[in-house]
């Protein structure tokens, strides 16, 4: 276990100390429920772009894409210059005319003002009951990594944390979590930035990396690139390590998964709608793309470099045994040895890597595969980087932008579900017509229950993690169709409030029944899939979830069409503001050319296919 | 809406440098403080100041633009 000298203590009391001032700073500019929900719409485009991206900055990322990083290596990019970058260039140019233009205050609400009520209704209660649960996942993920790490208390780490949400939230609002989420964005990046930096020069930069990948690479039975280039392999499902082929890549998740989320997602959209103009709230999304293209190189570099960075140059006695389970910890105190044993191979470039090996939870010895090899635990790939090679102090900071990547991916969620529950659902089937300082007090309400709730699943995952796999799973197919719902509404006047209801339903259906009947090679059937007989099977689990989300789509896409041309359309008129070509064109307000949302998008999609081929 | 928000991040990162830069200065070379062979935590540390006084400086600039 890592101890802690007082310097990365003070580091820390002092982030939080800055993360309750700025609540309290601005709980005095709070006077309507559109100041809590909306931040009154006044915030600069630069403020609202890093906050859209640091939203999205939660545990997943932090965590999971180091980890993808050592499962996959540099493929784990796809992420972002396939599965981000296009979506998000998307969104600012086109639809966020309709989103900021509509005056709508929530995603769902568009939905409203687009289709009917049922439509939103079912947005706004799978949303809802979707952001509580991942804030509870995400603080779950959090006190176990603390308690695994530091010898933390579980019920101390997730208590503290949620608290320190909710008390900036209840003050501040939307803006008090904007301006945490600026904040956090700015410790992520000068949290990790040293540790990528340590890191590739133990292994001799990107060529050594390289080096000493393709041995892993040949070891697990690919080609030697296959962890240092994103594309060379993407030709065939089986060539690859992420198990997927360039088509339901692209498609899946570049187009259907992608566009889903960021376009529709109201956790994100609702960083561009708190933006003080047209112009800025079309900006805030490309802004955001321009960090969030290099990434890459802070949250997946160090998984590849705990794959290989040497175990021993540096303190690796300090990274001993984690106290939780006692059975647990004799194996991972001997992580690096078990690593080691597993990875090496005589003759080849000399490699190590820090990653700890996956524990049986019964027996507390490492899991093997079918081929009798240690599995890794890829989740602990990022964070025994920090502990590796941070010294105290350095150690305090980048132990505090995790947490500050915890944070701020849960107070994304609090905010939105504070919106959706009190405009789309209080306001709309309980309580209509009240002042606005009601819906404010609401508001404030919302977020402390939103909190409870999350704390609340966190308790439920910790006990029952079959259950929130199922949930996840849930979500994910809710999801699957959504784009088309939004592409259909904004584009096609024609579409109808009905044809978006039976395509959204049927989509969501689409996506279970393709679900039910495939399974990834080497799983259960269960809650992998399969459960309504194996009809076929996948290469890897991301490619069964690519072509269910294609399902999902294509069925949405499908049903939403037919059941709008079987029904009748609203008229033109009532459609202004809300469709294509019934909508005026916006106007930009900035002076340079650069700052216009056309110019900034191409600059924006240039960058992103320089990266992909330098990369390729 | 009211607040800069480069004045407090500027002023988080300012002090966390500082903070950073002394201890880093204080515990140079002593056993276990610099595990790589880089004084890390005194370069990080000037790093993060230089970067908190230049947002600091940046809300004061703005501050004293005349309004238009």
């Amino acid at each position: 276990m890592t101890t802690l000298h007082w310097i990365d203590y003070a580091i820390m009391v002092l982030y939080f100390a800055f993360v309750l001032g700025i609540g309290a700073m601005l709980r005095r500019y709070v006077h309507t429920s559109e100041d809590f929900f909306l931040s009154g719409r006044s915030i600069p485009a630069w403020v609202t772009g890093l906050a859209f991206i640091s939203a999205n900055l939660g545990a997943q990322e932090v965590i999971g894409m180091g980890a993808s990083g050592a499962k996959y290596g540099i493929a784990t990019s796809h992420f972002y210059w396939v599965g981000a970058i296009p979506a998000m260039v998307f969104v600012g140019l086109f639809m966020m005319p309709f989103y900021y233009g509509s005056r709508a205050r929530s995603v769902p609400e568009y939905l409203k003002l687009r289709f009917d009520e049922k439509t939103r209704g079912v947005n706004a209660v799978s949303f809802a009951v979707m952001t509580v649960f991942s804030s509870g996942i995400s603080l779950y993920a959090m006190g176990k990594l603390l308690n695994l790490l530091l010898g933390w208390s579980f019920d101390a780490s997730i208590l503290v944390a949620g608290g320190i949400v909710l008390g900036y939230i209840f003050l501040g609002g939307l803006t008090s979590a904007i301006y945490n989420e600026v904040l956090q964005f700015f410790l992520i990046v000068f949290g990790f930035a040293p540790l990528v930096f340590l890191g590739l020069r133990d292994v001799g930069g990107w060529a050594g990396l390289s080096a000493r990948l393709a041995g892993v690479a040949t070891d697990n039975g690919f080609a030697a690139g296959a962890y240092t280039r994103s594309w060379a392999f993407m030709g065939h499902a089986s060539a690859n390590p992420v198990g997927v082929e360039w088509f339901g890549l692209v498609m899946g998740l570049g187009f259907v998964l992608s566009f889903g989320y960021w376009c529709t997602d109201f956790l994100v959209v609702q960083r561009a709608m708190a933006a003080n103009s047209m112009t800025a709230a079309r900006r805030t999304p490309l802004i955001a793309a321009l960090p969030k293209m290099l990434f890459p190189f802070l949250v997946i570099l160090p998984g590849m470099l705990a794959l290989v960075v040497s175990s021993t140059a540096v303190r690796s006695t300090s990274v001993a045994a984690p106290t939780p389970a006692a059975a647990a910890a004799p194996a991972v105190a001997s992580a690096a040895a078990t690593t080691t044993v597993a990875l090496s191979d005589p003759g080849a470039e000399p490699r190590e890597g820090i990653v700890p090996p996956k524990l049986d939870p019964r027996t507390g010895e490492p899991l093997r595969d079918a081929r009798g090899r240690v599995v890794l635990d890829y989740d602990l790939a990022t964070p025994m980087m920090l502990v590796h090679f941070f010294p105290a102090g350095l150690l305090g900071l980048g132990l505090t932008a995790l947490l500050a990547s915890f944070m701020s991916g849960m107070a994304g969620n609090v905010t939105a579900f504070n919106t959706v529950w009190t405009y789309d659902l209080y306001q709309s089937y309980i309580r209509r017509g009240a002042p606005d300082s009601h819906y404010l007090a609401m508001g404030r309400f919302a977020t402390v229950f939103g909190v409870a709730v999350s704390i609340a699943a966190a308790y439920v995952a910790a006990s029952f993690n079959n259950i929130m796999d199922f949930l996840q799973l849930v979500f994910a197919f809710v999801n699957a169709p959504l784009f088309a719902t939004f592409a259909l509404g904004m584009f096609w006047p024609r579409a109808t409030g009905h044809g978006a209801f039976s395509g959204l339903v049927s989509g969501i259906l689409a996506a279970a029944v393709h679900h039910g009947i495939s399974l990834p090679a080497g799983a259960h059937v269960g809650v992998k899939g399969g459960y309504l007989g194996v009809v076929t099977t996948y290469p890897s689990e991301l490619a069964q979830t690519f072509w269910t989300a294609i399902a999902a789509w294509v069925t949405c896409f499908v049903v939403t069409i037919v059941v709008s041309l079987l029904t009748r359309p609203r008229p033109a008129e009532q459609l202004h503001g809300l469709v294509y070509g019934l909508t005026p064109q916006p106007t930009d307000d900035v002076k340079r050319w650069y700052e216009r949302p056309g110019p900034l998008a191409l600059i924006v999609l240039t960058l992103t296919v320089a990266l992909n081929l330098i990369f390729f | 809406m009211g607040i800069d928000l480069r004045m407090p991040l500027g002023a988080l990162f300012g002090v966390l440098g500082l903070l950073l830069t002394l201890y880093g200065a204080a515990t140079r070379g002593q056993p276990g403080t610099e595990p790589t062979g880089v004084p890390i935590d005194l370069i990080w540390g000037v790093v993060l100041f230089a970067f908190g006084l230049w947002m600091l400086l940046l809300a004061r600039r703005a501050r004293q633009a005349p309004k238009v």
